[in-house]
């Protein structure tokens, strides 16, 4: 994500794979390259994510926690409630009426919960997981799927299918076992209005729609909710770099 | 290249640091002499009362404390491996697992100590006690005295709970009399009392020091001393040497020194046992972010303060994990406050559902009252297994951040 003045994006790009940071360093040549521009002209560059701490081109680094709610308040400061489901955790952030990040509750690191799960589900029913929604969507009755553990919880997907369950119906059950677990999260913390959904599982309607249900509360997100992470950390690339010439 | 040879450390034999480190290892030492001579020696849970054997002059080893130093050391998974095979469930408390693999092998090269010929096993600080007791008892075919300390659902410990568990600890005095042929005196237990006293009021004095900013000592300084809280507290050196590091501790205040090295920008209280196994990774963890680990309950508990014999009944009774959530909480409040801490690191421990269950809702509480930030990370006292060290770095940079967003930083 590159940001101008704290204000306008000109540039961004998503990669979902990659090892250690060499993602990352792939992804800061192709938007500076579309941006016509060099790494010596940025002011400040920022990490977020797991691998942070080893993103050599990063003047400093900051966690997913602070820079998802950084991210989601640029695109609505009235937000209190973050539910971020991204691929390797789960979290539930509180921010206070200041707009501060004032608490935050994560998964244990068992998978279950997290968008791993959904990949792993995605994969044995062979559907691409940005269809997952829309497969869900055809469910009549959903499925129970009752293992938090995934690969557990794969068994019953693969039991079910051959019991002749709709795909429609387990795709529904896997979308609400995942929303059931982060809801635990967020009612732990306290659902406070507005909520929003950041993270790469915010695309998927199915699990967008059964934590609605579950949290009985309306739940906002945006087509770059993906982005929530990286939009927070060049705001504060930009914060820093107002902070030291003391803008 | 330099041509410098590094010298190896060598502690100030006047230190604290040096007298704690010496008591903890002479009392594998002292056992294994005692063992030698002919003596019956035992196996005995942390907090059962040290009292007892210590009066009786009973050479005592203590499975939780040999446990921790195995896994610091490297040596728990091959351990907990050991009494998977033999059927253990990896749910069960990791300290057990090692222990009873322990007792199966009788080697460990992190640390050793001798076979035990009785056990003594209070359930004051979880129920899997009994349990992994027993075991041990049936595959050694050995005596088990047993002090049974319920959890106490009130606030403060009864009349009626004090008499009961009275009752037993005479009687576990009565046992080892006749198992042993030692002798219980008033003279010797006066003696040990008084020591045990000294003892805790010096341990505690020292651990209180953490009020001052910055706190004259790294909080993790606390988990290597309390081995001596845990195993020695009645022994006339281990009064001496508490009272040796309050003094330290005292001085650094003085001084503006700590051994908590670099700037203490954050203090935060530590819940649970440490991560033995990733104990550099813990605490790395919070020092390159300039955070103080300055309480902890775990370190408080073995502090024991009482006047008499039923004073010290009553001291066993209330320990943290046998007490009710409102009464664990406020003890923690306290720290929190006396502390000036801002910020709530909590261990989930698989090893201890007991600790870990409860802390849940206590977290919440503490957090609402207290107004400030908690996290919790999912680990093990002393099966390796159970951590991910990239996960732990999230929450504690996350908890750092809020900490200095509360500050105004950031």
């Amino acid at each position: 994500m590159l940001l101008e003045n704290g204000e306008h994006i000109i540039g961004s790009e998503l990669l979902v794979a990659g090892i250690g940071t060499i993602g990352a360093g792939k992804i800061m040549e192709v938007v500076l390259k579309k941006a016509q521009l060099t790494l010596s002209e940025i002011d400040f560059v920022m990490a977020t994510g797991y691998g942070r701490r080893n993103f050599e081109p990063a003047n400093s680094e900051l966690s997913e926690l602070s820079c998802h709610a950084k991210g989601v308040l640029f695109k609505n400061p009235l937000v209190r409630t973050i539910i971020d489901i991204g691929g390797q955790d789960a979290k539930v952030l509180r921010i206070n009426d200041k707009g501060i990040l004032e608490n935050f509750m994560m998964n244990d690191k068992c998978a279950a919960g997290t968008g791993r799960f959904l990949d792993v589900m995605a994969n044995i029913l062979q559907i691409p997981i940005n269809e997952l929604e829309k497969s869900a969507e055809l469910a009549e009755k959903p499925a129970k799927i009752s293992s938090t553990c995934t690969v557990f919880a794969e068994s019953e997907v693969i039991s079910q299918l051959a019991s002749g369950e709709t795909v429609g119906n387990v795709i529904a059950g896997i979308c609400n076992s995942v929303a059931s677990r982060v809801a635990g999260l967020a009612k732990r913390v306290g659902i406070e209005e507005e909520v929003f959904m950041s993270g790469g599982v915010a695309q998927n309607g199915g699990v967008r729609k059964a934590l609605e249900k579950e949290l009985k509360v309306p739940i906002q997100w945006s087509e770059t909710s993906q982005m929530m992470g990286a939009l927070g950390a060049a705001i504060s690339a930009y914060e820093q770099v107002k902070k030291e010439r003391c803008i | 290249m330099s041509n410098e040879v590094k010298k190896k450390y060598v502690p100030d034999p006047n230190s604290a640091k040096f007298k704690l480190g010496k008591i903890a290892a002479d009392a594998y030492v002292d056992a294994q002499a005692a063992k030698d001579r002919g003596e019956l020696i035992g196996w005995c849970s942390s907090n059962f009362p040290v009292e007892i054997p210590e009066t009786l002059g009973l050479s005592v080893c203590y499975p939780e404390n040999q446990a921790a130093g195995i896994a610091a050391r490297g040596g728990g998974e091959r351990l907990c491996n050991i009494s998977e095979n033999d059927g253990y469930s990896n749910d069960i408390c990791a300290y057990a697992r090692i222990n009873l693999a322990y007792a199966k092998t009788k080697d460990a090269p992190e640390q050793n100590m001798p076979a035990p010929d009785f056990l003594l096993c209070c359930n004051n600080i979880c129920n899997c006690m009994i349990k992994w007791y027993e075991n041990l008892a049936k595959e050694l075919n050995i005596p088990m005295i047993i002090i049974d300390i319920p959890f106490n659902p009130d606030y403060d410990v009864s009349d009626a709970q004090v008499a009961y568990v009275k009752a037993q600890f005479l009687d576990a005095i009565k046992q080892l009399e006749e198992l042993t042929g030692k002798k219980w005196t008033e003279e010797k237990y006066q003696e040990v009392m008084e020591y045990s006293g000294r003892t805790s009021r010096a341990w505690l004095a020292a651990t209180a020091e953490a009020r001052h900013t910055p706190s004259p000592f790294n909080g993790f300084d606390l988990l290597n001393h309390m081995a001596v809280m845990v195993t020695a507290r009645g022994k006339k050196e281990a009064a001496e040497a508490m009272e040796v590091l309050e003094k330290e501790y005292k001085e650094n205040v003085q001084t503006g020194n700590s051994t908590f090295r670099g700037e203490e920008k954050h203090r935060v209280m530590f819940e649970g046992i440490a991560c033995w196994p990733y104990l550099r990774a813990t605490s790395t963890g919070l020092k390159s972010r300039g955070i103080n680990m300055v309480t902890t309950i775990y370190a408080d508990a073995f502090g024991f303060i009482y006047d008499d014999f039923e004073g010290m009944v009553k001291a066993y009774c209330n320990v943290p994990n046998a007490m009710n959530l409102e009464h664990a909480r406020d003890k923690r409040v306290k720290l929190i406050k006396d502390n000036h801490v801002e910020g709530l690191l909590v261990h989930t421990n698989r090893s201890c559902k007991l600790w870990s269950g409860f802390m849940a809702e206590m977290s919440r509480q503490i957090s609402a009252e207290c107004e400030i930030p908690h996290v919790a990370f999912d680990g093990d006292q002393a099966d390796p297994r159970n951590f991910s060290e990239a996960q732990y770095e999230t929450r504690v940079q996350g908890l750092t951040e809020i900490m200095e967003s509360k500050k105004g930083g950031c």
